[in-house]
């Protein structure tokens, strides 16, 4: 891994890797909205509501991965103090945050017409709006510390300490009575989403997915170019 | 610094956060299972039973809505039902809007008060959807074929899965 470690190189990657993670991003997008609105059927019970899954799934799942993502970089940064990893996790944290508050606000919507409420104090939801907390909690800490050394060791501990919530948003519909209904897609003996439906939903996940790394390598490579400037500036000052 | 060093001092930080990571989970999972009581939304029916709530507490009472149960009372605004998990259940009086996907065979929750009688007022009904999704043609398929599983499947009273399956489900206002 630190074959990349060196800013320059993975700015020459990412450059190289940008352009086809955005076409992969808008072909999927595509083809997955055209599903979404033209293509796929309503469901037997809850009619064209449904299409808000198409949305909200994905979202959630980005939430999840997006601070998984900035986890497994914390860790590293922690353990073997790759230079990179700092600043993946950072980049991480708002994009995961935006997918967190799509998949709350979707879900509000969703819930509104279906179960008869906005909102409800059930386990999932409420571990999903602990995740958002994290994530800004995490964000407001990296502004906090003004040494970045200190900033990115304090932030690492945090996002390893919240890592115990993904494991409770996953299995909270598993563990407690909760409004929310379980897992249909990933879960033991494959998915309960009949295929029509089924193939919009995993469209618009690779959509989410690669726009995801899209931005995150795109955070990334500000930020790295960002502490160059820094740097640059330094120096400069230090010259005269 | 010699490189061993540093490999060593590598393994050290790795242990500690693994060992860190292992410790927290081990305290996460004591609380939530000492907090479970707090963090289940709704209690089931046999729960309701077996609990003996004191009268007069709200609390969520969650299951399925029992085949061929519901009836509006002669009042023109009540709506009865009874709720169940499978093995007992329990009826429901409530006055007010009902969501959507309410029907017979479908999972709810409802929040309200048990009355001396053994009544449950609710103030509130929610609906909850199972986690199959399917065209309506398919679920008209399945329920030819015979194969149907059910509305609210996916709804469970901790632990106690509902084994309802044959039986159509009743379609309010079909």
């Amino acid at each position: 891994m630190h074959k990349f470690a060196n800013p320059a190189r993975f700015i020459r990657l990412s450059d190289l890797l940008l352009p086809w993670l955005m076409a992969v991003t808008v072909i999927l997008l595509t083809g997955g909205l055209y599903m979404v609105f033209f293509a796929s059927p309503d469901d037997y019970q809850q009619g064209a509501t449904v299409r808000i899954m198409y949305v909200h799934v994905p979202a959630a799942y980005m939430a999840m991965l997006g601070y998984s993502v900035m986890a497994v970089a914390s860790a590293s940064s922690l353990i073997w103090k790759h230079p990179l990893a700092d600043q993946i996790a950072r980049a991480a944290a708002p994009i995961g945050a935006a997918f967190t508050l799509i998949a709350l606000i979707t879900g509000s919507l969703w819930g509104r017409p279906m179960w008869g409420t906005w909102w409800v104090w059930d386990a999932r939801l409420t571990s999903v709006l602990i995740l958002l907390f994290l994530y800004l909690g995490y964000m407001a800490l990296w502004e906090a510390i003004e040494d970045p050394i200190k900033a990115a060791k304090a932030c690492a501990i945090l996002a390893l300490v919240g890592f115990v919530n993904v494991p409770i948003i996953k299995f909270s519909v598993d563990w407690w009575n909760t409004l929310h209904q379980p897992a249909s897609l990933f879960k033991m003996g494959g998915s309960s989403i009949h295929p029509e439906m089924l193939w919009p939903l995993l469209l618009m996940i690779g959509a989410f997915k690669a726009y995801f790394f899209v931005i995150l390598l795109w955070r990334v490579k500000t930020l790295l170019i960002g502490r160059k400037i820094r740097a640059l500036r330094m120096a400069q000052l230090g010259d005269n | 610094m010699s490189l061993s060093s540093v490999s060593a001092r590598k393994r050290r930080r790795l242990y500690m956060v693994v060992g860190g990571l292992a410790v927290l989970g081990v305290a996460v999972a004591l609380v939530l299972t000492a907090l479970e009581e707090n963090i289940v939304f709704f209690y089931g029916p046999s729960e309701v039973k077996e609990k003996q709530l004191p009268m007069g507490q709200r609390f969520r009472l969650g299951g399925l809505v029992e085949d061929g149960s519901y009836k509006m009372l002669p009042d023109g605004i009540t709506h009865a039902f009874a709720i169940t998990d499978g093995a007992e259940a329990v009826q429901v009086y409530y006055k007010g809007l009902l969501p959507d996907l309410f029907r017979e065979g479908q999972g709810v929750v409802t929040e309200g008060t048990l009355r001396p009688d053994e009544v449950f007022m609710a103030t509130e009904v929610l609906a909850k959807h199972d986690e199959n999704y399917m065209p309506k043609e398919v679920a008209e398929a399945l329920k030819k074929a015979g194969t149907w599983q059910g509305d609210g499947h996916g709804v469970s009273g901790s632990g106690d899965t509902p084994e309802k399956g044959e039986g159509e489900a009743v379609f309010k206002g079909q």
